[in-house]
C-alpha cells in the first residue's frame, strides 16, 4: 500500500500502522454487517488517516479520555462513525467486542457520534459542516487557556459543500489558528452525487484542484497527500503542526470503499447492507478470510 | 402607576458581562459583527483579549462557542435574536443543547423594539423554538434591573441557556431590592377577577393595563414569568385557582411561547379557560416602537381593551 518510506519515517512504524488500518477496516465492515446498517464507503476511505491519527499523531490517553492537555479530534463527517469507533476500540478506549453494539438500542456507539454517551469523543457530530467550527473553538480555547494541544478535524469532501465549512475557514484564518488541522477525506464521491458522465452516472463533489484552490483562497496552508500512503500521511501530519500562523488543510486523496474490491469507487456503497457472499469477499479482500463454509453472521 | 425609563438592556449586557469577566477568566464574548449594536463593545474595551470577533457567520459562531465550552471557557453570544436562534438553529441543537455545553445565548433585539428593521429582524417565535429544544432553558427579563440579575445567573448556571434581551430603553419595573430566581414566577399585583400572565418587557404595559381595568371595576391579578422554561407550574396553577380565568400577554407569538406554555400546563394540571394575547401567526412590519405596540395590540390601553372584550365587559 505504501510507497517507499522516506528517511524521516520509520519503516517499522509504517508497517505497524498499515496493519492497524487493516484491522480498522475489518472491524468496521464486521460491525456494519452485524448491525445491518451504517456507512461503509466513507469509513473505509478514512481508515488509514484514522490509524495514523489515533496510533501515531494524537497526544491522547485512552485511560484518561478527558485529560485536559490532550490533542482534540473531531470527526466532522460524523456518518463515518464506525471507522472512528473501530480506531478507538483498537486504541483501548473500550473493548473491541463492543463494536458489535454499533447502532443497537442503548449502545454508546450511536449511528452518529454522541459525546454525551461515549467517553473519548470530543464532540457530537453528524450534521455536516459543524465539526470544523467546534474544532476552531477548541483551537481558540487552547490558545486562550495556554495549552499546546492541537485540534484535528476530519471532513468529507462532500461535506465541503456546506457553507458553514467556509465560515469556519474564514474565521480560523482570521484568528491565525495554526494549532488547527483540517483533514479532508477527498474520496471524490458523496452520498448520491451530481448527475454527470462519471462512474455510475455521477460526478465528484469537486472538480480537480478545487479543494486546494478554495482552502488556499481562504488563507490556509494547504498540503496534498495520498490518503492511503501511510508514510506520506505521517510526514504531512508531522509537519502540519509546524506553526506558521496559519491553520493547515490536508487534502487527502482517497478512494471511497478502499480495501474492499467491489466497494471501491462506487457511490452506492456510501451506505448499504452487505449480503453474506459479499461479506465473505470483503473479508478476503481485507486479508481476513472467513473459515470455509462460514457465511455472514445474522 | 408611573414608571421611569430604565437603561437599555443592551448596555446592561455589555456592562454586566464585562463585570463578570473581571472576576471570572473563563468568560469570553463571541460577536457576530454587531458589537456596536449589542454593546459587546463595552466588554471589548474592558477585556480586549477575550472579545472574539467571529464575523458575519453565525453558524460557525455557535460551533466555536461549543468548542470553547469544551475547553472550560464560558462563551456569551453577541448577535440579534433572529441570527441567534433561527439561522444557527441546527448548530445550537446538535453542538450546544444536546451536548449540554456551557454556552450563553444572550442576543439583543428581542421583540418589536429593533430599530425599525422589519420582518427579517423582528422574530416573534424565538421563545417557542428555544423552549421546544430539549436541554435548553429560556429566560425573558422584564427590565434592566432583572436583566442584570439574569445575566449574573446565566454566568453561574452550568449549561446552555437562552436569554432574550431588548435593544431600546424600556420602563423600569423592579426596585433595587428585587431578586430574580431562576424558574420562579413573580406575583406583581394581587387581584381576584382574572389572572394576567406576562413575560419580558411586556410586563410594565400589562400592569398599566391592570390599572386601567381597575378603573372599570376589574380586579386583575398579574404574574410575571421571566423563566419560560422550566415553567413555574405551581405558581401558574395557584393563580388560575385564585381567579378561575387566565389571559397571557406577550410581545411574541401566541403559538408556543408563554401563552403556549401556560395553556399546556393548565390543560394538564388545572383545566382553565386561557386566552392568549400576542402576535397571531404573522410577520410584524417595521415602524416606530409606539406605533407597533398599537398595531399589534400590545400597548397598555389595547391590552386593557382586549381583556375587557374577553371578559365580556366591553
Amino acid at each position: 500500500m505504501s510507497t517507499q518510506p522516506a528517511a524521516d519515517v520509520d519503516a517499522g512504524e509504517v508497517d505497524r500502522l498499515e496493519e492497524i488500518a487493516r484491522r480498522i477496516r475489518v472491524e468496521l465492515v464486521r460491525a456494519v454487517n452485524h448491525a445491518r446498517a451504517g456507512h461503509l464507503g466513507g469509513p473505509l476511505s478514512a481508515a488509514d488517516l484514522l490509524a495514523a491519527l489515533y496510533f501515531h499523531v494524537l497526544r491522547i490517553r485512552p485511560e484518561d479520555p478527558d485529560w485536559p492537555d490532550r490533542d482534540r479530534f473531531i470527526l466532522s463527517k460524523g456518518h463515518s462513525s464506525i471507522g472512528l469507533y473501530a480506531a478507538m476500540a483498537l486504541r483501548g478506549y473500550f473493548p473491541v467486542e463492543e463494536l458489535m453494539t454499533f447502532d443497537a438500542a442503548h449502545s454508546r456507539l450511536q449511528g452518529h457520534p454522541d459525546m454525551t454517551r461515549l467517553p473519548g469523543l470530543d464532540m457530537s457530530t453528524g450534521s455536516l459542516g459543524m465539526g470544523i467550527s467546534a474544532g476552531m473553538g477548541m483551537a481558540l480555547g487552547a490558545r486562550l487557556t495556554g495549552r499546546d494541544s492541537r485540534t484535528y478535524v476530519l471532513l468529507g469532501d462532500g461535506e465541503c459543500q456546506e457553507g458553514e465549512v467556509w465560515e469556519a475557514a474564514m474565521a480560523a484564518a482570521r484568528h491565525g489558528l495554526d494549532n488547527l488541522v483540517a483533514i479532508v477525506d477527498h474520496n471524490k464521491l458523496q452520498q448520491y452525487g451530481w448527475p454527470g458522465d462519471g462512474p455510475d452516472g455521477r460526478i465528484p463533489p469537486q472538480v480537480p484542484g478545487e479543494l486546494v484552490a478554495k482552502w488556499t483562497a481562504f488563507r490556509w496552508r494547504v498540503v496534498e497527500v495520498d490518503g492511503h500512503d501511510m508514510a506520506a500521511i505521517l510526514r504531512v501530519l508531522a509537519e502540519a503542526g509546524r506553526g506558521d500562523g496559519r491553520p493547515v488543510a490536508v487534502i487527502a486523496h482517497t478512494v471511497k470503499g478502499k480495501g474492499v474490491s467491489f466497494m471501491e469507487g462506487h457511490y452506492f456503497w456510501h451506505t448499504r447492507a452487505i449480503k453474506p457472499e459479499e461479506f465473505a469477499i470483503a473479508m478476503a479482500d481485507l486479508g481476513e478470510p472467513l473459515p470455509t463454509g462460514q457465511g455472514a453472521p445474522a | 402607576m408611573t414608571l421611569t425609563m430604565g437603561r437599555p438592556m443592551r448596555e446592561i449586557f455589555g456592562e454586566t458581562v464585562a463585570e463578570l469577566a473581571d472576576d471570572d477568566p473563563r468568560i469570553v464574548m463571541l460577536d457576530g459583527d454587531v458589537g456596536s449594536s449589542t454593546r459587546a463593545d463595552i466588554f471589548e474595551k474592558a477585556h480586549p483579549d477575550r472579545y472574539l470577533q467571529m464575523g458575519i457567520a453565525e453558524q460557525n459562531m455557535m460551533g466555536v462557542a461549543a468548542g470553547l465550552a469544551t475547553m472550560g471557557l464560558i462563551p456569551f453570544i453577541s448577535t440579534f435574536v433572529s441570527f441567534a436562534v433561527v439561522r444557527p438553529l441546527d448548530q445550537i441543537r446538535v453542538l450546544i443543547a444536546q451536548t449540554g455545553l456551557n454556552v450563553k445565548i444572550t442576543p439583543g433585539y428581542a421583540g418589536l423594539f429593533t430599530g425599525q428593521t422589519g420582518m427579517s429582524h423582528i422574530i416573534v417565535d424565538d421563545m417557542s423554538i428555544m423552549r421546544a429544544m430539549p436541554g435548553m432553558v429560556t429566560v425573558s427579563p422584564a427590565d434592566d434591573v432583572e436583566a442584570r440579575q439574569v445575566l449574573r445567573w446565566a454566568a453561574a448556571y452550568d449549561g446552555p441557556c437562552y436569554v432574550r434581551l431588548v435593544r431600546d430603553a424600556t420602563a423600569r419595573f423592579f426596585g433595587d431590592d428585587y431578586r430574580f430566581e431562576f424558574g420562579e414566577a413573580v406575583t406583581v399585583r394581587e387581584g381576584r377577577d382574572v389572572t394576567l400572565i406576562s413575560t419580558g418587557t411586556q410586563l410594565p404595559r400589562v400592569v398599566e393595563a391592570a390599572d386601567l381595568l381597575a378603573a372599570d371595576g376589574v380586579d386583575a391579578h398579574v404574574v410575571h414569568v421571566p423563566t419560560i422554561k422550566p415553567l413555574d407550574v405551581a405558581a401558574i396553577v395557584a393563580a388560575a385557582q385564585r381567579t378561575g380565568r387566565v389571559i397571557t400577554v406577550e410581545e411574541h407569538s401566541v403559538i408556543g411561547g408563554l401563552g403556549g406554555a401556560v395553556a399546556e400546563a393548565l390543560a394538564e394540571h388545572h383545566p382553565t379557560v386561557v386566552n392568549r394575547i400576542g402576535f397571531q401567526d404573522l410577520y410584524p412590519e417595521s415602524g416606530p416602537n409606539d406605533a407597533l405596540l398599537e398595531i399589534y395590540g400590545l400597548s397598555a390601553p389595547r391590552v386593557a381593551d382586549q381583556v375587557r372584550r374577553l371578559l365580556g365587559r366591553s
